[in-house]
């Protein structure tokens, strides 16, 4: 993998982890429980699809400037969506094609981002496990090498602190509520746990990204998280589960049944309506 | 026409935009939001000739509140069709995201009229969001009756860069303009 390949399946790898997250979140919007909460997951939806519209600008500028692959290595040129039309002209490739054009394993997020809402309880969690590590992650990126990942990240660090704060408030609130809201919690617990190794387990694109100092080592993240987690879970009366078995594939495309549907509903109308805007 | 050069004033051109508003905080101008970070002139051959304008371009640099701000693409049209209408015929707008916007950017002047609109404007001293659960920011004046006896109802409202608060005195809800 040559280091712009590692560079652009990192920076896709970012923009599909807020995509995914933010589409889930705004399935949402209208269904909150009250009005200001729905409000709340809605504002995180924008903040988190307006960091992917970031990063995939910047992901469609890396391909642009980049040789065409000639499939040797990693996945041809196809990946980022149509092909080259017949005529030989640039094959210039769009934020929008990336996001609606590309097929489930050429998405590159983590398997905790994409798996379904389940009750308010299971929302909730997964937000909170993925902010505690977003927050770890853009505040180390904020000082990487890559001028454009480093902007886009202490951009986004002022607006995921805000999303750790709300979902470590509701991990509480929840854990530490009723016996009803207790159980929900560690439902969503048992659900959850096993996609959480896969936040601190390197891609063999991440390895390279943070062998050039363009993105952190994650490992130095995990330990932040872990505290992150159990200073919340020790307020909510949750229990820090044991170290289990953890499921792991997503950022190299391997993914749940669930993103199918996520992509099925999200991709429909530009894959009906080819090049449709408005 | 105005012929775009180098020595052009780019003092009016400022003096212009400050006829671009927020579409979602109408009383406020890019101006007071802080958000136009230059004005240039871009000559032909300035960069990449080969790509480059074959005529001189007026270059207005802005940047996004937050990442995900659904008004950016109005203001960028807006800008365009403003400059436009006094006779600038080839501007072109870019957006940059380094350095991150602050509220601390947004002028005095913008923040007596968020006040006079009925919108609490950035609390004078800076303070962003602490990641500590259940910590809140210094007390939020009610921008109808002034009382310090307010309470948060939430911290996401109307648009992503406001809170929703409620004044314990004299009742009335209204939006913050936080901290950023």
């Amino acid at each position: 993998m040559t280091q712009s390949t590692a560079l652009i399946q990192y920076t896709l790898h970012l923009a599909d982890d807020s995509l995914i997250l933010g589409h889930r979140n705004s399935e949402w919007t209208g269904h909150g429980p009250i009005l200001e909460q729905d409000i709340a997951l809605s504002n995180i939806a924008l903040d988190l699809i307006g960091q992917a519209r970031n990063f995939y600008q910047y992901a469609a500028e890396l391909i642009n400037a980049a040789p065409v692959s000639n499939g040797t290595s990693g996945r041809p040129a196809s990946a980022y969506g149509p092909t080259a039309p017949s005529n030989g002209a640039p094959r210039q490739v769009t934020e929008d094609q990336l996001a609606y054009l590309r097929d489930g394993w050429d998405f590159r997020n983590c398997l905790l981002v994409e798996q379904g809402n389940g009750d308010w309880a299971k929302t909730i969690l997964r937000q909170f496990f993925f902010s505690a590590y977003q927050t770890a992650l853009y505040e180390k990126l904020a000082q990487g090498r890559d001028k454009t990942l480093a902007a886009i990240a202490a951009k986004s660090h002022k607006e995921v602190v805000y999303h750790l704060r709300w979902s470590s408030e509701w991990v509480i609130r929840l854990g530490d509520g009723t016996e009803e809201s207790h159980t929900r919690m560690n439902n969503a617990l048992d659900e959850l746990w096993k996609f959480t190794g896969e936040l601190h387990t390197a891609a063999p694109y991440e390895q390279e990204t943070a062998a050039k100092a363009i993105s952190p080592d994650l490992s130095t993240l995990c330990p932040q998280w872990e505290e992150k987690v159990k200073e919340v879970f020790d307020e909510a009366r949750l229990s820090y589960p044991p170290a289990v078995w953890m499921q792991t594939g997503g950022k190299e495309g391997r993914h749940t049944e669930h993103l199918g549907y996520v992509l099925a509903e999200m991709q429909f109308l530009q894959r009906a309506y080819p090049g449709c805007e408005w | 026409m105005v012929t775009i050069n180098k020595n052009m004033d780019t003092v009016a051109v400022w003096q212009l935009l400050k006829e671009v508003h927020d579409p979602e905080v109408p009383v406020l101008s890019i101006l007071d939001l802080g958000i136009v970070r230059d004005i240039r002139v871009i000559q032909p051959g300035d960069s990449q000739p080969q790509e480059g304008p074959e005529f001189s371009q007026l270059e207005i640099v802005i940047t996004p509140t937050y990442s995900g701000c659904p008004a950016m693409d109005m203001i960028r049209q807006q800008i365009v069709t403003t400059l436009g209408q006094h006779g600038y015929g080839h501007v072109k707008v870019t957006t940059v995201l380094s350095p991150a916007w602050t509220t601390e950017w947004m002028s005095q002047e913008g923040k007596d009229k968020l006040k006079a609109y009925g919108i609490a404007p950035p609390n004078p001293l800076q303070q962003v969001c602490q990641i500590r659960p259940f910590h809140r920011e210094e007390a939020v004046q009610c921008p109808h009756c002034g009382s310090y006896h307010t309470t948060l109802i939430s911290e996401f409202g109307s648009t992503a860069c406001k809170a929703l608060y409620k004044c314990v005195d004299c009742r009335e809800p209204f939006d913050y303009f936080k901290c950023h």
